[in-house]
Formats: structure tokens, C-alpha cells, sequence
């Protein structure tokens, strides 16, 4: 590995009594001032930018789900009205799908780390990164206004012929907002695929890279080539909605389900989109808080790509009673059973990862925990959905609901919080409190499962989706399931109190507090502006740990 | 892959000596650099592919169910103009051809001649679909309102009483498609047109060397990728069912 | 109302034995591998936790025998997995030949079902039990879909086309009808009950009969009234096709293809006429788009269905599986019988 970092510049760096050192100039006191963020072209600070703004729309959409949950605890619509309820529901899968789910990692944690991880000084495309950021929060004022201007109900699924003839709600001003945002996704994964091809540091082969970077370009491959055709079918929506010109309308030749077809193609990848990057997170963190490198490397490598290729093909299950004949059905269903195995093959080399390592029990480590007992839930459900027998009775059920949350909550937004604890000393310079943050974690995991849990259950009991009202002996599942969703969320919120605490407060991390592998441990934390003081040279695989001291298992 | 290792001072971006005025901070060669912005054009047309696909699947799928339809329709389309348009455009995918090997060879007047001819004929291109335009959204012998309205929301293109009132219905999705595909490659076109007009003024200042002119050559990349598209459009919608 | 279990639907069709059945083994095996990795996980973070600060792992890097075999089992236990639940499937979408039929109807917020017997119901359905029913189901506006859940059925309602789902019901009782696709205000409020009856029970029901007549009879009447028989009658010299016995059959068309009679068609031909023209005839059938109702179709339908061509039997309506397209429906769908 390249040699240990020694900041050129030592003079007034900040350094503790345990040798932890945190540079005097790094990328965040660089350059002050409102243009040196807004128009900046530092892949870290525009890593930041991102945070900031996909927390707000977070805790935006967390106050929809709320909502939601609240009106759920009784059977009676007896909160808001319908039209209210609605646009509850709606808003919140809009905004946590598309402006915090499809960023979060990538955008966050992606960007600040790919250039890292890859021993490069930006990403290809800096200037692009800064515009892409500037789609998001575009994207988002237009969700915003639509939620000001009365909300959207049509589902976050936008579904023809209820969003392009019968809904009075801003659905054109939600649809435009998600067409923009969409643009920031394809730049974003245009972005990584060029980085990753063309700017590795000299020795680090496809097959030397972090599997965050695998996961990240099997991730912007699905970007680049899914998110234009949602675009297209936004564009389609509008077009209908305005000119009403009959495409999606029955009443004049059109097709309502051709909407369907088009809406899926991509929003079925789209949630591979949101779980690839989590997995690389998690193999991250399970090899680092293991001191012990991935067990099957290339096999979890080529599972990204295989999740990618395949999360094309399996559309059709969403549509399992849309009308689409039995054997289309067929078809879709059997993919849906393949593109499952990659993702256990992960599952089964994490946990191969453990044995015979060194495990800690770091907040990461923890969060990395809950992903995989969650994840594999939530996976496994996907079985039950793929079985067209089973999925006739569980579609548009409460059975879905809780599927897709344990993959996206569970999943995902564990491993989001998994990676920012890990890599925040990088970010920040700066070690969370461990206690609190253990303590988070923990009510996330509890919170968790009770509130979606139930949901299965209440799911098969023929509980429907976006149910405003619901007959009386659904009621125990739901306050059970609502009574966990104010514990998860007090469990999100209290990581926002301590992180910004430990912003300023937080003790001095040092370059590699965790003593992990990676070419981002090889620079301060902070990282200076161009990352390195020189280009490094990458002589072994990833997370090769044992060349340090032999273990005795 | 990069050269080897370089020192520079932590915090400040690297002293390339003899740096190219051109090459950006955090590439190392001027060569990574023109494969990154590449690559980078290749991946952005993917990504327009798959965009233009969604509308050429709802082509598909209505030309499926209204070959009928579609053909009379198709036949009411101007075949002269689309003939001419495709060629202008080929055209102008030759002119922006030879204004990338201008640039290779660092002949400044003649990659200046080439991308304005490049732009005369984009925008002759447009010029000619803006009357196609008019005369289907306008016709002169056709009136607002009524049975067979195509966009009942604005009055447009009433088939009023002509042997397309049988199938107004799939002649209005025809129609929309139309519009919807020409409509996005135009201003595929319109935006090209603009990066064209930023890359002129370069080439007139003497931007381009024969060691850089990666710009003229994405530019060119993306050109003949609008180019392309239209060669899909062109006999899709308007050489339907045509036997003569 | 019976629900079942709190925690458990009530099996209350033929096929629910089925789908439960394919649950609980889907419950098992996930149960087995959540199980199988949570204990390792746990095993593998105890006993090998870190016991010093500078200790790292042992350098393993992989087992191609491992891969392979957890690959493998995932991969049969998933083919398995689909097969079963194709089989099921298959039993739940392909319906019988014989079918006591009903027709419903989804509009914003309510279920309007039409017995052909004329009898109509709103969010409320009454069938017999121990009978193969098949509900034909279409839409007024935008989509909605029918859900039964103690049947373990449910089927879109697509606007512009007619679906089916069946089902055969086993235990008499009042189960949850609802709405399963979002359909805007007040989609949860579009609920109901399907009450399963014993036969003689059914018929008792029955014989409460409908004001208006037969399913049939109404859209005889609409017939009348609409004037179709201006152009459909018997006779040389009429300007549209004769309709008797051809519910069910083949048709050539002006174009040259050939399609089946079936209610698509007939709902496509009464909306958009021009869209398919019988060979031989020209193509000046007026669209009654916007003056009939779905109901009204559907009657119209039951009608021309029960016209027979002398000394044939009357055919069973058939619905193209997918049927494609509006009211200007391209292909013929393949018919269910």
C-alpha cells in the first residue's frame, strides 16, 4: 500500500492525545463562503450539498408516513378526509422514493467516496456533478410546490386513467419534479461509469476495486438506461393530461395499460437502483468491522451486474392481474425466481465474511447486522410476490407494503445510516458518539419491525393498499404497526441531533479510526480538496487484512 | 490508465509543468481526459436511446393494433419534405464529420466551414418541419371543433369529413406519436444547434488543435446520433403502407 | 361479516386450500433460511469477536464449492417454488367451462353488479355455493379491481375491455368484497360484501327476481329503442349483418382477418364500428360511443348472445384473454372456451 499519510502541513493541525490528527486545511475550510459551496466543483462538498437536502426531504416524507400511520390507528377515516389521506400516501412514497431513496447513497456516499475508493481526485465530470445536484433540488421545489399547491393523489405510481383524466391534485407539477430529478440520476450514473472506467489510480484493476465501487457502477448502469424511459412516460402523462391526445384513453383507441408497461420498465430497476448501493455499502462494512476481506469477492461483484441485467426483465410482475395474459405471467415470474438468487448469494457470503474474522461491534457494524436479517426478509418475501399463485391474493395488500419496506427500510436506509456512521470520521474529521448511536440503531431495528411486521399479516388478511378506512378487525395490526413507526422514528432522529453535535463537539477522529482497508483511509479526515498529497499505487486487492499480524482463530 | 506517481502539495492542484491550458485539474493526461468526455458522450447516447425507446414502444404497440389506421395516416404525411429533411440531415452528419477531421488535421477556416454548414442545414431542417408542422396542426381546408377533432382540448386538426374520419381515432394516436417523436428530436436538434453555436464561436477563436478538439468531437458523436434517430423516424412514420 | 382468524383470512373457495398451502411452505423455507443465517450471524459474531485491538481476520478469500452449492439450492428451491405457484395460478385463471355468470361493473366509488337473471346488486353480491361463478368485470372510468379475499381471487377492472376472474365458493357465509386498485377519493370506501348462499337458499334469493326482466331481455329492449334493428334484421338487402347465432363465431372481416364474436367484439363494434367491418358490408354503422353505458353494453350483449341461429344452442360469452385495446381493440384475444 502506499505510504502512511503525513499531512505536509502539520503546523497547526489539530492533534489529540491518542495521536489522532485532523488536518489544518482540509476540503471543508478550503474556501469559505456561499459561492465557494454553491458553486463548487469538489466532489465532497457537492457529496455534502446532497446530505443536507435528502435529510430535509427525508424528514418530508417521514411526516407524510406519519401521517399516514396516524390515521391508521382507527378503522374510521376519522383524521383527515380522504382527499387529505390520499395525498398523505402519495406524497410520501413520491418523496422518499424519488428524492431520497434513488439519491441517498449514490449521491451521498457515491460521490464523496467513489473518487476516493478509486485513488482518483474527482469524479470525470465535476461540473456535471454540481448540475446534477441543482436538478435535485429543482426536481424537489417542484414537489415542494405541488405539495403547497394541494398535494398529488394518484399513488406515487401515477397510474393512467385515474393521473391523466380524473385527478383535480397538482399531478402535473409532481410529475415535472420527478422528470427533473430523474435528469439528476442519469448524471449522476453517467458520471460513476466514466470515473470507474477511466480514472482508477495506476495498479487498481476492475478486480482490485471496493465492492462499494461495483455496487455503484452495476447501480448507474440501471440509472442511465431505466430513468429515460420513466422520463418518457412522465412526458407521455403530461401530454395526455394537457392535450388529453389519448394514448393512455380507452374512450378514443388508447391504451391505460400500456402506462403500466412503461411506468414499470423502469420502476422496477428503479429499486434495484435503491438497494445495489446499500449491498455495497454492507460488504464494506461487514470486511471492515471483520478485519477480514470479503468472502467471494468476484461472486459478489458479478451478482450486481446479474441483479442489474435482470432487474430489466421482470416488469410484469407488478402486473401479475393487470390484465396481461397468463403467460407473460409466466415469463416475468420465472425471472422474478432468478434475479432473487444473486441477492442471496450475497447474503450467504456476508455472513461467510464472519467466520474466522476479528468482529467489533461498531455502530456500522450493527446496522450491517439488522441489513442482512432485514434484507433477507424482505427478499425472501419477494418469493412469496414472484409465485403468481400467491401474488394474486397479496397484490395491492398490506403483503406489499411490508415486502418492499423491510428491502427499502430495512435494506437500504440501514445501510445509508451504516455507511454514514462509518465513513462520517472521513466526512467530518469528527467520531459520533458511539453510545447514542448504538442506542439509535437499536430503536431503529425494534421500531422497525414492529411497525411492518404486522403488516404482513394484516397484509394477507386482505387488508388493500391506500386504504383510507378499513374494517374493524384490521385495527390491533395497525396500532401495533403505528406504534412501532413512532419508535423508528425517533430512532431518525435522534442521529440528527448527535451527528450535528458531534460536527463541532464530536473528538478527533484521525485518518483511519476503525483501522480499516481502503484507499479513503489512506488520506486525512478530512480529506484535503484533491484527496491525496500524491496519486497512490495500488499494489493488492481490496481489504487484505491479514498481512498485518496472523490470527489464531 | 494514468501515469505513475505524482507528488504534489497537499491542498493544491497538481503542477503539471508543461500543462495544456486545456487539461482539467484532476485528469493526468490530456488523453484520459478526451477518453473520459468520450465515453462520457457514448453513455449519454445509451441513456437517449432508451428514452426515444419508450416512444418507439408505443409506436410499436399501436402500429400493431391500427396497421390500418396507421398507414392512412402515414400517407397523409408529406413524403417530399421528409425525403428532403433526411437528406439535409445526412448532410449535415458529413459537414460535422469533416469538421472533426478539419480539427485533426488543425485546419482552422475549413472547420469553421464546416460546422456553419453544418448549422445552415440543421436549421434547414427545421425550417422545413416547421411548415410540416403548420400545415398538419392548421390545414387550410380543415376547421375546429366538431367529430373527429385530434386534440378536442385545443381545437387542433379536425379531420371534419374526409375518409380519415372512419379511423379518427388511430389516426389522432398516430398523430400524437408523430408529434411526440419529431417533436422531441427537434428539439434534440434545437439544443444541438445551440452547443453548436458555442463551438463555432470557439473554432473561430482558434480554440481547436490538433491536440485538442475534443468538443468538436463529442459535438460530433451527438449529432450523428440525432441524425440516426431521425433515420429510424423517418420511415417509420412516414413510409407506412406506401406502395408507389 | 366473517374474517377468519384475526390473524388468518377464512378459506372459503376451492382454491384457497391451494394458495394457503403454497403460503405456508413459502413460510416455512423463509423461516428455515432467516433462522439458518441468524444464528450463524450471531454464532459467527460471538465466537469470533474481537478479543484485542490489533487483531484481524484469517486471509480466506472464498470457496468456489460454497458458491455453487448456495447458488444451487436457492436456485431449485426457487424453480420449485414457481412451478408450484404457476400450477396454482393456472387454477385460479383459467376458468371452467361451465360458469354461472355475472357481470360487474366498477365505478368511482361503487360495484355494480348485474345478474343475468336482471337482478342487480350494488357493493353487495349474492352467489350460490358449490358453483363454478365467473364474474366478467369492466370499468366506467378508471381502473379498479375486484378482491375477494377469502376466495384468495382478484382481477383488474380495466376501462375500454372486460376481464374475468372465478371462483368456486365453498362455505356459505358474508365475506370482504373491496376495491384493490387505487382509484382516488374514495377508494376504500368502494367495499362490500359477497354472501355465498346454499343452492336452495340461492334460489329462494333468486326468485326475488328484477322488475325489469332478464339481463337479456333489458338489452332486447335497448335494441328496440336504440333502432338497431333499422339495419340488424333478418331479410336480403339489409344494411348490417344479421345477428342471430353469431355470438361465438367466427367472422370475416372487409380486411381480409377473421376474429371471434365474443363481448369485446360486440362492445367494440357497438362503440367504434368502423374499427372492424363484416366483409360485405360498408362501413356506415353509426358509433353509439357516449350514449350507452357499460351496463347498457352489457345488456346489449346478454341480448345478441341469446340470439340463435335456428337450432343452435345459445353460446357462452367469451372474453379475450388479454382482450387488447379500447373500444378501437385491435387483435382478437384468444376466447376462454
Amino acid at each position: 500500500m502506499s505510504p502512511d499519510i503525513t499531512p505536509t502541513s502539520t503546523a497547526s493541525a489539530t492533534v489529540t492525545a491518542a495521536g489522532a490528527v485532523m488536518p489544518a486545511r482540509h476540503y471543508l475550510n478550503e474556501s469559505g463562503g456561499w459561492q465557494s459551496w454553491l458553486l463548487t466543483t469538489d466532489h465532497k462538498r457537492i457529496a455534502l450539498l446532497y446530505l443536507f437536502s435528502i435529510t430535509a426531504l427525508f424528514f418530508v416524507g417521514g411526516f407524510f408516513a406519519l401521517a399516514v400511520r396516524l390515521e391508521l390507528l382507527t378503522p374510521a377515516g376519522d383524521l383527515m378526509t380522504s382527499d387529505t389521506y390520499n395525498r398523505a400516501f402519495t406524497l410520501h412514497g413520491v418523496v422518499m422514493v424519488f428524492f431520497f431513496l434513488i439519491p441517498s447513497i449514490p449521491a451521498t456516499l457515491g460521490n464523496f467516496l467513489l473518487p476516493l475508493m478509486l485513488g482518483a481526485k474527482d469524479l470525470a465530470f465535476p461540473r456535471i456533478n454540481l448540475l446534477s445536484w441543482y436538478l435535485y433540488i429543482i426536481g424537489a421545489a417542484f414537489a415542494v410546490a405541488a405539495m403547497v399547491g394541494g398535494g398529488v393523489d394518484t399513488g406515487w405510481t401515477f397510474y393512467s386513467p385515474y393521473s391523466s383524466m380524473a385527478s383535480n391534485s397538482r399531478v402535473l407539477t409532481g410529475a415535472v419534479g420527478v422528470f427533473i430529478s430523474g435528469f439528476s440520476s442519469i448524471l449522476t450514473g453517467l458520471n460513476f461509469i466514466v470515473t470507474t472506467h477511466r480514472m482508477r489510480a495506476p495498479g487498481m484493476t476492475w478486480f482490485r476495486m471496493p465492492l462499494f465501487v461495483w455496487a455503484h457502477y452495476a447501480t448507474s448502469l440501471i440509472m442511465i438506461l431505466g430513468t429515460p424511459v420513466v422520463a418518457i412516460t412522465i412526458l407521455l402523462l403530461a401530454y395526455e393530461r394537457v392535450l388529453r391526445v389519448g394514448i393512455f384513453d380507452p374512450n378514443i383507441g388508447g391504451d391505460p395499460v400500456l402506462f403500466q408497461h412503461l411506468f414499470w420498465f423502469y420502476s422496477h430497476p428503479a429499486v434495484y437502483i435503491m438497494v445495489l448501493p446499500g449491498m455495497g455499502v454492507i460488504s464494506e462494512l461487514v470486511a471492515a468491522f471483520s478485519r477480514k476481506n470479503i468472502f467471494g469477492y468476484s461472486f459478489i461483484a458479478f451478482s450486481s451486474l446479474a441483479i442489474a441485467i435482470l432487474g430489466f426483465l421482470v416488469w410484469g410482475h407488478h402486473m401479475f392481474v393487470a390484465g396481461i395474459t397468463p403467460y407473460s405471467a409466466l415469463v416475468f415470474s420465472i425471472i422474478s425466481f432468478l434475479v432473487a438468487v444473486p441477492s442471496a448469494v450475497k447474503v450467504f457470503n456476508w455472513t461467510a465474511t464472519l467466520y474466522k474474522g476479528s468482529v467489533s461491534y461498531e455502530t456500522p457494524m450493527l446496522y450491517t447486522f439488522g441489513f442482512i436479517g432485514l434484507f433477507l426478509i424482505g427478499g425472501l418475501t419477494g418469493l412469496f410476490l414472484a409465485s403468481l399463485g400467491l401474488d394474486v391474493h397479496v397484490h395491492d395488500t398490506y403483503f406489499v407494503v411490508a415486502h418492499f419496506h423491510y428491502i427499502m427500510v430495512g435494506g437500504t436506509l440501514m445501510a445509508y445510516l451504516g455507511g454514514l456512521h462509518y465513513w462520517w470520521p472521513k466526512i467530518t474529521g469528527k467520531l459520533y458518539p458511539e453510545g447514542w448511536a448504538k442506542l439509535s440503531a437499536l430503536m431503529v431495528f425494534v421500531g422497525f419491525n414492529l411497525t411492518f411486521f404486522p403488516q404482513f399479516i394484516v397484509g394477507y388478511l386482505g387488508m388493500p393498499r391506500r386504504y383510507h378506512m378499513y374494517p374493524p378487525e384490521f385495527q390491533v395490526l395497525n396500532v401495533l404497526s403505528t406504534a412501532g413507526a413512532t419508535i423508528l422514528g425517533a430512532g431518525y432522529v435522534l442521529p440528527m441531533i448527535y451527528f450535528a453535535w458531534s460536527w463541532r463537539n464530536g473528538r478527533i477522529a484521525g485518518s483511519n479510526p476503525f483501522q480499516a482497508r481502503g484507499l479513503e483511509w489512506e488520506t486525512t479526515s478530512p480529506p484535503p480538496t484533491f484527496n491525496f498529497d500524491r496519486t497512490p499505487l495500488v499494489t493488492e486487492a481490496t481489504h487484505s487484512y491479514a498481512h498485518e499480524e496472523a490470527r489464531v482463530a | 490508465m494514468p501515469d505513475g506517481a505524482l507528488a504534489h502539495p497537499a491542498g493544491h492542484p497538481p503542477a503539471h509543468a508543461a500543462a495544456h491550458p486545456r487539461l482539467q485539474h484532476h485528469f493526468d493526461t490530456l488523453g484520459q481526459q478526451k477518453d473520459a468526455a468520450s465515453l462520457g458522450m457514448w453513455v449519454f447516447i445509451a441513456q437517449e436511446i432508451m428514452f426515444f425507446g419508450g416512444m418507439f414502444t408505443a409506436y410499436m404497440v399501436f402500429r400493431m393494433w391500427y396497421p390500418a389506421g396507421f398507414a392512412a395516416a402515414s400517407n397523409e404525411l408529406d413524403i417530399v419534405l421528409g425525403g428532403i429533411n433526411t437528406a439535409v440531415l445526412i448532410g449535415s452528419s458529413l459537414t460535422v464529420a469533416m469538421a472533426v477531421h478539419a480539427s485533426q488535421e488543425g485546419r482552422q477556416r475549413q472547420i469553421v466551414w464546416y460546422l456553419v454548414a453544418t448549422l445552415v442545414l440543421g436549421v434547414v431542417f427545421l425550417v422545413i418541419k416547421y411548415f410540416e408542422y403548420t400545415a398538419k396542426l392548421f390545414p387550410h381546408h380543415l376547421h375546429a371543433g366538431g367529430e373527429g377533432v385530434l386534440f378536442p382540448a385545443v381545437g387542433w386538426f379536425d379531420v371534419g369529413a374526409t375518409p380519415l374520419a372512419a379511423v379518427a381515432p388511430e389516426v389522432r394516436i398516430f398523430m400524437v406519436i408523430y408529434f411526440a417523436l419529431t417533436g422531441m428530436h427537434a428539439l434534440h436538434m434545437v439544443v444541438g444547434i445551440g452547443i453548436l453555436l458555442v463551438i463555432l464561436w470557439m473554432a473561430r477563436r482558434g480554440a481547436f488543435t490538433p491536440k485538442w478538439y475534443t468538443p468538436v468531437e463529442i459535438f460530433g458523436l451527438y449529432w450523428h446520433f440525432v441524425d440516426i434517430i431521425w433515420i429510424f423516424l423517418f420511415p417509420l412514420l412516414y413510409l407506412v403502407n406506401r406502395h408507389h | 361479516m366473517q374474517p377468519g382468524t384475526p390473524l388468518f383470512p377464512e378459506q372459503a373457495s376451492t382454491v384457497a386450500a391451494r394458495v394457503d398451502n403454497l403460503y405456508f411452505f413459502l413460510i416455512a423455507t423463509s423461516a428455515f433460511f432467516s433462522v439458518l443465517v441468524t444464528v450463524l450471524v450471531i454464532v459467527f459474531a460471538i465466537k469470533y469477536r474481537r478479543r484485542h485491538a490489533d487483531e484481524v481476520g484469517a486471509p480466506i478469500h472464498g470457496s468456489l464449492t460454497l458458491e455453487l452449492v448456495w447458488t444451487g439450492i436457492p436456485f431449485i428451491i426457487a424453480m420449485v417454488i414457481f412451478v408450484w405457484g404457476a400450477s396454482v395460478f393456472f387454477a385460479i385463471v383459467r376458468v371452467p367451462d361451465e360458469t354461472l355468470d355475472i357481470y360487474a361493473v366498477g365505478k368511482q366509488w361503487m360495484w355494480k353488479f348485474q345478474h343475468r337473471g336482471g337482478q342487480r346488486e350494488i357493493n353487495e353480491l349474492h352467489v350460490p355455493a358449490d358453483t363454478p361463478v365467473r364474474i366478467i368485470l369492466t370499468s366506467e372510468d378508471v381502473l379498479h379491481d375486484l378482491y375477494l379475499p377469502a376466495f384468495r381471487v382478484k382481477m383488474d377492472a380495466i376501462p375500454g375491455r372486460y376481464t374475468q376472474l372465478w371462483f368456486n365458493a365453498t362455505k356459505p357465509g358474508t365475506y370482504h368484497l373491496f376495491c384493490a386498485e387505487y382509484c382516488g377519493t374514495k377508494h376504500s370506501g368502494m367495499v362490500g360484501s359477497i354472501t355465498v348462499l346454499a343452492p336452495d337458499e340461492y334460489q329462494a334469493w333468486l326468485s326475488g327476481g328484477a322488475a325489469e326482466g332478464t339481463l337479456a331481455q333489458q338489452g332486447e329492449k335497448l335494441f328496440a329503442d336504440l333502432a338497431c334493428y333499422t339495419c340488424h334484421a333478418a331479410g336480403t338487402g339489409q344494411r348490417g349483418p344479421e345477428l342471430g347465432g353469431v355470438f361465438g363465431s367466427t367472422v370475416r372481416l372487409a380486411s381480409g382477418e377473421t376474429v371471434v364474436a365474443n363481448a369485446d367484439y360486440v362492445r367494440e363494434s357497438i362503440l367504434n364500428p368502423a374499427a372492424k367491418v363484416v366483409e360485405g358490408y360498408q362501413p356506415i354503422m353509426p358509433t353509439y360511443q357516449g350514449q350507452v353505458s357499460e351496463e347498457q353494453l352489457l345488456a346489449l350483449t346478454e341480448y345478441i348472445r341469446s340470439l340463435t341461429a335456428p337450432g343452435a344452442p345459445a353460446p357462452e360469452p367469451g372474453v379475450s384473454t388479454p382482450p387488447q385495446g379500447g373500444t378501437a381493440a385491435p387483435q382478437p384475444g384468444e376466447p376462454d372456451r
